[in-house]
């Protein structure tokens, strides 16, 4: 428990502080595998060209929980709630740069100990810089 | 696909076509590779139930994935959806269906734009919600519109 509260502390002091941008090639079977994994046979993403606005989720999602869990390492995590506002449609080929930010962080007592609810946002531009997607989520930890 | 849903075929209080899915671990396992989310409590039957929780739960945010399909399904090819937010209020279970929802809240034009609102909810096979929400999305208006006899 000790140990979950000093990575308390370090989460709280990344609040409102906006993480280091990263990277990544949306390849085709990136969305195929996507649609698979909801079990979504929609046309469009069918051939890995065009990502359902959902996919955004999914980008730079494990890098961000493994950066969470140096800082903070709760034994489980439990998603709160999932916002996704999309502006363009995410496309085989593009690069898209993904920033995450704890925008809020709130500790409880819970039946096993401490608790945290934390809102983490995350934005998506592509090459040209636009802004293609953005989430907003919360998470609880404990 | 389905054939294309037009703004005008819209209604306040029309219900979204319903969706019903049924997750197994396979597919949560699925889901884990292909977000990149492997918590324990979503493939660890023993793990789970030391958390506190029956067994394996669903992902919340593949609940969230299934209500972005029920809203891409409804608005067909020429539809987008452009903004999806949901809260997790409970526990699916693999192995349990989970039933997506959506009723119409409002229609509205904006710059030349037809937004429809919708309210969400995922419900587990005993009728409790799990997750609600609402959904944003843009249709095609058609010029020449003729009412088609269907009740959507």
């Amino acid at each position: 428990m000790a140990e979950t509260l000093s990575g308390i502390a370090k989460l709280k002091g990344k609040v409102g502080e906006a993480w280091k941008p990263r990277e990544y090639l949306i390849e085709g079977e990136m969305i195929r595998r996507f649609a698979r994994a909801v079990g979504d046979t929609n046309p469009l993403w069918k051939d890995g060209n065009i990502a359902p606005p959902a996919f955004t989720l999914s980008i730079g999602f494990e890098q961000f929980v493994e950066d969470l869990m140096k800082l903070t390492p709760f034994n489980t995590v439990l998603m709160g709630s999932t916002e996704i506002e999309s502006y363009q449609p995410i496309k085989r080929g593009d690069t898209i740069t993904v920033v995450f930010k704890i925008s809020n962080l709130r500790e409880r007592k819970g039946q096993t100990g401490k608790m945290v609810f934390m809102t983490f946002e995350s934005t998506y531009k592509n090459k040209e810089q636009e802004l293609v997607a953005r989430c907003r989520q919360m998470v609880i930890g404990y | 696909m389905s054939i294309q849903l037009y703004y005008q075929d819209v209604r306040k209080g029309d219900e979204v076509t319903p969706l019903v899915k049924a997750p197994t671990p396979r597919q949560l396992v699925m889901w884990a590779g292909a977000v990149g989310d492997y918590m324990p409590i979503h493939y660890d039957q023993e793990y789970a139930r030391s958390r506190g929780l029956k067994g394996i739960i669903v992902h919340g945010q593949l609940v969230g994935a299934f209500l972005g399909q029920l809203m891409t399904d409804w608005v067909g090819e020429q539809g987008t959806l452009i903004k999806l937010n949901c809260s997790y209020k409970g526990m699916n279970y693999p192995g349990e269906a989970v039933t997506l929802r959506g009723k119409v809240l409002r229609k509205y034009v904006r710059k030349g734009e037809h937004f429809v609102e919708c309210s969400l909810r995922a419900e587990n096979p005993r009728g409790e919600k799990t997750a609600s929400g609402t959904a944003t999305v843009v249709l095609p208006y058609k010029d020449d519109y003729k009412r088609k006899g269907r009740t959507r």
